[in-house]
């Protein structure tokens, strides 16, 4: 099994702990993984913008550093999720087609292609896991508040498997924190407000860090718990699963 | 009634966060109503089952209108109903004011209807000499302070009790300073008592139209609806055309689902239908078709016509709870009003499709199962394709897509970006940064994920 591994842009630039957990964790399983150098970004911040028209270069050079791996798996829902929904390419229609059926976000991949059922990590700290939207009403990799479905949550299940992790229950359990790409400029009002309430969850509940699977929240509650001067931190669920 | 602002959603959302006590407090309101709906939903195991039924009879009506309307219309008059039509608002306003004309009536009652929100009714019949006065309890607190609702299950729901009192003492006469909600409550009952008894006309909306029958139901919580319509010699409704179903059996799935959706009580306290007129009384349906058909013939957004109006949406909408209705300037706020406003006029409500973090819950509590986060994001394409967006932002997403798409350009501009945070960061870290003004910016490290894997992987 070859895996692509595809580190969405802003995780490249600003968080490669979080990148270089992923290959760690990936390698530790036994995981065949390549990082194709020249790659940037999925696309998505045009297109959740309006400008999915846009994107063809982007989706061309995906497809091109992409399509030769039997999955892509990726620390992230909700660049997956884009690539998923939207990844097109006229030149490659069928390559771009494939690419959206094999790749996954990373616990996904993790509980659903690995069937991973235990973990040699260890974090013995008090965690509240912010469930993203795009990973879970997106990708359904947790169950949801709204539906009437049996629950489940593949993060939960693969953090279940750390020693000593001190998971918190939220009292809102998957409300968006208000990131939402460019909508954190765009509506800056609303945005800092939805963050500041999550950060508030999580800190009623008395954690010491905040984890989840997309980089691009916990950056958005990063940037409000640090203007608070709060000592909690925010951490990539690769870096607990590989932590210890 | 509306608004006339020339701000956009992200600058009213702005005013309404200036009061962060208040956005608490409207926060918190809206989403006890949310638990209230998830509470109601999950008494039911079939509870899945019945938005899908329900989102079906919804498809088979608006794949079948042209049908459903004439059956409707035809059923209608034999059972005594005048049936009217009207291509957008203008028509169905001219058609009330006409009707109350020939019935020399210049005063009229009227219970819910979103529609007339739409159309600005109460604003045109006032021009033209006709008072009208909402008898809806929030609806005729927020048209006693001039504002338009703000929430189209619960108009006033952005308004403190306390504030409530403050508009009685002012418009009803009762003592400063009372904020007791059942005192409040009797002083509305006892002022729209006296309004029923003498209102010849009245108006309600329609919920659901049977094609089938003829017949059409008008949900209510006061009743107020039924106090107008029983009272009066004339009797209109107003209805968009999407609010058929095609048979009387399906009310079952739909009056499960409405209230449960919206407040989270099982069913609405009074579910009245409407079928003959007594004697010596009549009754108009007016079918408002205003940009409905334009909807329809729209791939992409048709689905939005099933939409029963529960107000589900908004409850949950975590942009919504933080931004209060009127941020939206539209009669229909929240995530199905920014889906249906950009069809009536784009540049106005280019806004609003973008006033959303495309978050899902919106689609989730949906009982008739509309898509509404991925017709947002379909909406800001067709905004931004048919020129609807700041320019600066067009500029800046044109560099970013060259960047993102030339592997060297992107790595080059992430060192600068990386450089200028770590070295300069004032050059971020100011008022003209957005994302600062609240927020720290991320920390800059050393090297990128993809320079380390050059340093530690590669051969």
């Amino acid at each position: 099994m070859k895996v692509g591994l595809f580190i969405p842009c802003y995780v490249d630039q600003f968080y490669p702990g979080a990148a270089i957990a992923t290959l760690r964790l990936l390698e530790k399983l036994g995981v065949e993984v390549a990082y194709p150098p020249k790659q940037t970004c999925c696309g998505q911040p045009m297109a959740n913008s309006g400008f999915e028209h846009l994107t063809g270069d982007c989706n061309e050079l995906f497809v091109k550093n992409f399509a030769e791996f039997d999955y892509i798996v990726a620390p992230s829902g909700s660049c997956v999720l884009h690539i998923r929904d939207h990844l097109h390419d006229d030149k490659h229609p069928e390559a771009a087609k494939s690419i959206s059926h094999k790749i996954y976000e990373l616990t996904s991949f993790l509980t659903d292609v690995l069937k991973v059922k235990s973990l040699p990590a260890k974090f013995p700290h008090r965690v509240g896991l912010h469930q993203s939207c795009h990973g879970q009403r997106g990708l359904h990799i947790s169950s949801m508040t709204e539906l009437v479905t049996p629950e489940f949550s593949k993060p939960g299940s693969l953090l279940k498997m750390v020693a000593d992790i001190d998971l918190v229950d939220l009292t809102r359990k998957d409300e968006c924190c208000g990131f939402g790409g460019t909508f954190c400029v765009t509506e800056e009002a609303v945005s800092v407000k939805m963050g500041k309430d999550r950060v508030a969850d999580h800190l009623k509940h008395d954690v010491s860090y905040i984890t989840g699977v997309d980089m691009s929240c916990l950056m958005h509650m990063e940037g409000i718990l640090k203007r608070q001067g709060s000592k909690v931190k925010v951490i990539h669920i690769a870096e607990i699963l590989n932590a210890g | 009634m509306m608004e006339h602002s020339t701000k956009d959603h992200a600058e009213l959302a702005l005013d309404f966060n200036k009061d962060e006590d208040r956005v608490d407090w409207h926060d918190e309101t809206l989403w006890f109503i949310r638990q209230k709906r998830d509470k109601a939903a999950h008494q039911l195991p079939e509870w899945e089952a019945l938005r899908e039924a329900a989102s079906q009879i919804k498809n088979n009506v608006l794949a079948n209108l042209h049908d459903y309307l004439l059956q409707f219309e035809r059923n209608a008059v034999a059972n005594g109903i005048e049936v009217h039509w009207a291509a957008d608002a203008a028509e169905h306003n001219q058609i009330v004011r006409r009707l109350l004309n020939e019935a020399n009536v210049i005063r009229m009652v009227k219970s819910k209807s979103m529609l007339t929100e739409e159309c600005g009714l109460n604003e045109y019949l006032a021009n033209h000499g006709i008072e009208v006065i909402d008898s809806d309890l929030g609806e005729r607190i927020v048209q006693l302070a001039e504002e338009p609702p703000s929430h189209i299950v619960l108009p006033c729901i952005h308004k403190k009790k306390e504030e409530i009192g403050e508009i009685f003492h002012q418009h009803l006469g009762i003592e400063a300073g009372i904020s007791d909600p059942q005192f409040l409550t009797e002083t509305a009952r006892q002022h729209l008592r006296e309004i029923f008894l003498t209102r010849r006309a009245a108006l309600t909306g329609v919920n659901f139209a049977v094609a089938e029958t003829g017949e059409f139901v008008v949900c209510t919580n006061e009743g107020n609806a039924d106090m107008g319509a029983h009272l009066a010699d004339i009797h209109i409704a107003s209805m968009g055309i999407e609010k058929l179903i095609p048979e009387k059996k399906h009310l079952g799935v739909f009056l499960r689902l409405l209230t449960r959706s919206a407040t989270g009580q099982p069913i609405t306290t009074y579910s009245s239908h409407f079928k003959t007129p007594r004697e010596g009384t009549k009754i108009h349906v007016i079918l408002v078709d205003n940009g409905r058909t334009v909807q329809l013939g729209r791939k992409d957004f048709r689905n939005s016509l099933k939409c029963i109006r529960c107000a589900a949406c908004m409850n949950t909408c975590p942009v919504y709870r933080r931004s209060g209705g009127h941020s939206y300037h539209t009669a229909v706020a929240g995530p199905i009003g920014s889906i249906l406003a950009p069809n009536l006029d784009m540049e106005k409500y280019a806004d609003l499709p973008f006033a959303s973090t495309l978050c899902g819950s919106c689609s989730n509590v949906c009982p008739v199962k509309i898509d509404i986060h991925e017709q947002l994001y379909k909406w800001r394409q067709v905004l931004v394709k048919n020129g609807y967006t700041p320019k600066a932002k067009k500029a800046g997403m044109q560099v970013m897509t060259w960047t993102l798409s030339s592997p060297s350009l992107y790595h080059t501009a992430g060192k600068v970006g990386r450089w200028v945070i770590k070295y300069a960061p004032f050059a971020v870290n100011n008022k003209l940064n957005p994302w600062y003004k609240q927020r720290d910016m991320p920390a800059s490290p050393e090297w990128s994920f993809s320079e380390w894997y050059k340093q530690n992987r590669q051969p």
